[in-house]
């Protein structure tokens, strides 16, 4: 079984080229999407190879060539693609070594004795004798061949540690050269609109046209069912036929949308698919537990959250009846084309589907939806490229959501102070509804369409695969008995698929909090609370090293009562199978909450860029504080609210903690993505703290002031 | 809506234009100048991605209609260096690593770019409350702030 995705691409020519120019390209199936995985890839390409870094030109994943990988997410990259990438290098470089050999007509067991140094190829410690280089021997049929397992990577210590990589594509950035999707201008491109309904499920019920098709600039406008878009030869033009185009239009709503405030409740009382999580029995027979001498239980929950990327979603579509082509930011460009071969009615080879940067992704957001928008629009000018690029209120409105949870845990502590049974249940859609994983499209327009498509329900992927709802619900810690419980919601009148965790966020959110909640009641330290129900020596070591770098033994004596500052500690291990992060957080709740610092120590296993790691870390933690303190989809009982920048407000600049990194590397275990580490522990080492600084426990994120007082009046109404 | 004739001056480069006047400045810099440093991010000026210098002052392109830049200097993101040499600013934003998606770094530099020509050596506050005006959804926020103190440092050595 070979590493990744090379087990399913074996062809090493569908992952490298080494060309005579000095050069060597890199294809990977997974996408950058700001995360650093294109550099990363293009080290551990070097690392193997023996190159410079700068000789690696990134081949940008498509349908056309290079490897099917799948999905990027689930911070499966750098395992993945990372460990098939590594292995197909080294692979190469065998190769390319036994090419050498037969050059220098020696024996096949000389092998052993070439170096390789930035490409050129010669026999170690004879700077004299015969030489050759990638370069030289360059051959495309020399890895037109498949992947066999014999050639070894490298150790982590030949690679003399790991080496500072500056991000290949910042330089880009900075200086506004084209590198997005939104700045593709392909010949006689045309601008693509789409009006896309007011409300979920709101159906079209007329538009006037002809208003609109008279418009300068207009080429067309699209109707098929609900489906309703414009395309025009000038973008401004476009933009302000999509405003006559709404004013047009007549929809027929539905008021399908819960109370915005009740949403816990709203949830338990759905028809739900109940699945076992898992649990865990005492190895004896009941009765020789300890007995239990105190019961806690505590319910949190989450709102619904939206992705706020900051470029809108954006495709590019040229459609011909042999021949279509997509550009696309999408995560999946396989799962993309199968969607948009059902939508299409066209079978998937004729699509070929090119990935071209977007802006940050968080998940599942709407980048397969807007090119399935102009795909539809694009049909109707054969021949012409075009370029559709949401609005701002699509972009929060029309997206996906992360899915709200609600989570209620109980717990027994036995007379030795240990928790003697725990039990964790989730009430949630399901966090996956990404293309082409079904028989049914889940395209945005797919159900607008006059012949429709069904409308799909999310779902969860299997626990083994790391789960949706479910996500990190399994307790890692070693309690004696547990069991842990899925309900996943049957209706869904809000779209919900990945976002950033999946279910670890609240999940995490709540083990960590009740924690701390049971650890005051037995008046223990939470950190030595975790400790005792911990042997996982990684485990152990991330949290002791966060407790060092924040002072947490100290910290009594530090902060102020009377100033309402407060210090919270949480710890997760990614899906229990990925990066191990343990964080504190040191809060002020003064007439606003304010997070101060953040203190965050993580093991990723083998560290391949130190920056990226760090990048990833602070980025995901800033994140979740946003989250935590601001974020939640605000709607009516028919249609979505945060559409704009003024209602559904992020983190702002002047708002951001300081953060401190610290990495604990570990060459020899396996290389685990960072970038979900850290969501479900900062936010449960925020709620920790402000139960520090206040004395009330927040259940029910975010921490809004509004939610904070309500806590604060509930503990009291209730004491 | 008639489209008429306009005179740009884009980072010290003269552009024709024939668009209707009420076009933001953002869509002509894009698509007629060809300039697509500047980018869209809400179309209403809050987001900050698409900020330019016009007369010196950081604005958001997306709301500033074609007529109004008329006669003023613009400068967008692609004008900070000069050819292949980076801006101080662009240098240490490589030098921190401080970007992640980079989407809301144009504006970001551009809004950097006039604090520094008001005020050569901000505080740390003063860079954040500028910089308030400026959404970063990935969270590189402290490395860009650090990235502007370095910019801010290293042109005082």
């Amino acid at each position: 079984m070979l590493p990744g995705g090379l087990n399913t691409n074996r062809r090493l020519s569908q992952w490298l080229a080494i060309h005579a120019d000095g050069t060597v390209s890199v294809c990977s199936g997974k996408v950058e999407f700001g995360q650093g995985i294109g550099t990363v890839l293009a080290q551990i390409a070097a690392e193997e190879l023996d190159v410079a870094v700068s000789r690696i030109r990134l081949v940008p994943a498509s349908t056309v060539a290079g490897p099917n990988e799948g999905m990027t997410a689930g911070s499966l990259s750098v395992q993945e693609s990372g460990g098939a990438l590594r292995q197909a290098c080294a692979e190469a470089r065998l190769l390319y070594l036994q090419a050498a050999v037969k050059q220098f007509h020696l024996a096949e067991d000389a092998l052993h004795r070439l170096e390789v140094v930035d490409g050129c190829i010669r026999v170690r410690g004879d700077q004299a004798g015969p030489a050759t280089s990638y370069w030289a021997l360059a051959d495309a049929t020399l890895l037109e061949c498949e992947a066999n397992g014999l050639a070894r990577p490298k150790d982590a210590a030949a690679h003399g540690g790991v080496q500072m990589v500056q991000r290949l594509d910042i330089p880009d950035k900075l200086s506004g050269r084209p590198r997005f999707i939104h700045d593709v201008r392909l010949p006689g491109m045309l601008y693509g609109r789409v009006l896309h309904p007011p409300s979920p499920g709101a159906m079209l019920a007329d538009v006037d046209l002809a208003a609109v098709q008279a418009l300068p600039g207009v080429v067309c406008t699209v109707r098929d069912g609900s489906f309703l878009g414009v395309v025009a030869d000038n973008e401004y033009r476009a933009g302000q036929a999509l405003k006559q185009l709404a004013a047009a239009a007549h929809w027929r709503e539905f008021s399908a949308l819960p109370d915005m405030h009740e949403l816990p409740a709203f949830l338990r009382a759905q028809p739900a698919e109940t699945t076992l999580a898992g649990e865990k029995k005492p190895a004896d027979a009941a009765g020789l537990l300890p007995a239990a001498t105190r019961r806690f239980q505590a319910a949190y929950s989450r709102p619904f959250l939206a992705h706020a990327s900051i470029a809108p979603s954006c495709a590019i579509a040229r459609y011909q009846p042999a021949s279509i082509d997509i550009w696309t930011h999408s995560q999946g460009i396989y799962p993309l084309r199968a969607d948009l071969a059902l939508v299409l009615a066209v079978p998937a080879e004729t699509i070929t589907v090119q990935h071209v940067e977007g802006a940050g992704c968080y998940g599942h957001n709407g980048a397969d939806d807007v090119a399935c928008d102009a795909a539809l629009l694009a049909r109707a000018v054969p021949g012409l490229a075009v370029q559709v690029v949401w609005t701002r209120e699509d972009e929060l409105g029309c997206s996906p959501f992360g899915a709200a949870m609600a989570v209620e845990l109980q717990a027994e502590v036995g007379a030795d102070g240990l928790i003697a049974d725990w039990r964790h249940e989730v009430w949630s859609t399901g966090h996956s509804m990404r293309p082409g994983r079904s028989t049914v499209p889940v395209l945005l327009a797919a159900t607008l369409l006059e012949q429709p498509f069904a409308p799909q329900i999310a779902t969860n992927m299997p626990l083994a695969s790391g789960g949706g709802a479910e996500r990190n619900a399994v307790p890692l810690y070693d309690f004696a008995q547990w069991l842990v419980l899925n309900h996943r919601t049957l209706t869904m009148p809000i779209r919900t698929s990945s976002l950033r965790s999946l279910g670890a966020h609240c999940n995490v959110f709540a083990i960590e909090s009740f924690l701390d909640e049971i650890a005051a009641g037995l008046e223990v330290d939470p950190l030595a609370f975790r400790l005792r129900h911990l042997a996982d020596p990684r485990g152990r070591a991330v949290l002791e090293a966060v407790a060092q770098m924040a002072g947490w033994s100290g910290r009594k004596s530090r902060l102020s009562d009377a100033e309402g500052q407060g210090m919270g500690l949480a710890f997760a291990k990614y899906k229990n199978t990925g990066a191990y992060c343990a964080v504190v957080a040191s809060v002020t709740a003064g007439h606003e909450l304010r997070v101060d610092k953040l203190w965050i120590a993580v093991d990723v296993g083998r560290v391949v860029s130190t920056d990226g790691v760090i990048n990833q870390i602070e980025g995901g933690a800033i994140q979740t504080v946003s989250w935590v303190l601001k974020e939640a989809v605000q709607f009516d009982r028919t249609r979505i609210l945060s559409t704009s920048w003024e209602n559904y407000p992020i983190l702002r600049f002047s708002e951001v903690p300081q953060v401190e990194v610290q990495i604990i590397d570990r060459p020899d275990c396996k290389s685990v993505g960072a970038g979900e580490a850290t969501h479900g522990p900062v936010t449960a080492a925020i709620a920790n703290a402000v139960a520090d600084a206040l004395g009330v426990r927040v259940r029910n994120l975010p921490l809004t002031t509004d939610n904070i007082t309500r806590a604060a009046l509930a503990e009291e109404t209730s004491s | 809506m008639a489209v008429r004739s306009f005179l740009l001056q884009v980072n010290g480069c003269e552009h024709a234009v024939q668009a209707e006047e009420a076009t933001p400045l953002l869509t002509i810099l894009r698509n007629d100048c060809d300039l697509k440093g500047s980018r869209f991010g809400c179309g209403a000026g809050q987001c900050g991605a698409c900020h330019v210098l016009l007369g010196g002052v950081s604005v958001p392109a997306c709301d500033t209609p074609l007529w109004a830049a008329q006669g003023k200097a613009v400068v967008t993101v692609e004008g900070l260096g000069r050819g292949d040499v980076l801006h101080p600013l662009q240098q240490a934003f490589v030098d921190e690593q401080a970007a992640q998606c980079g989407y809301c770094l144009s504006g970001i530099l551009i809004s950097a770019a006039a604090l520094l020509q008001q005020q050569p050596h901000p505080t740390e506050q003063q860079v954040r409350q500028v910089l308030d005006r400026h959404l970063c959804r990935c969270g590189t926020h402290n490395r860009i702030v650090r990235a502007v103190l370095r910019a801010a440092a290293g042109a005082a050595a």
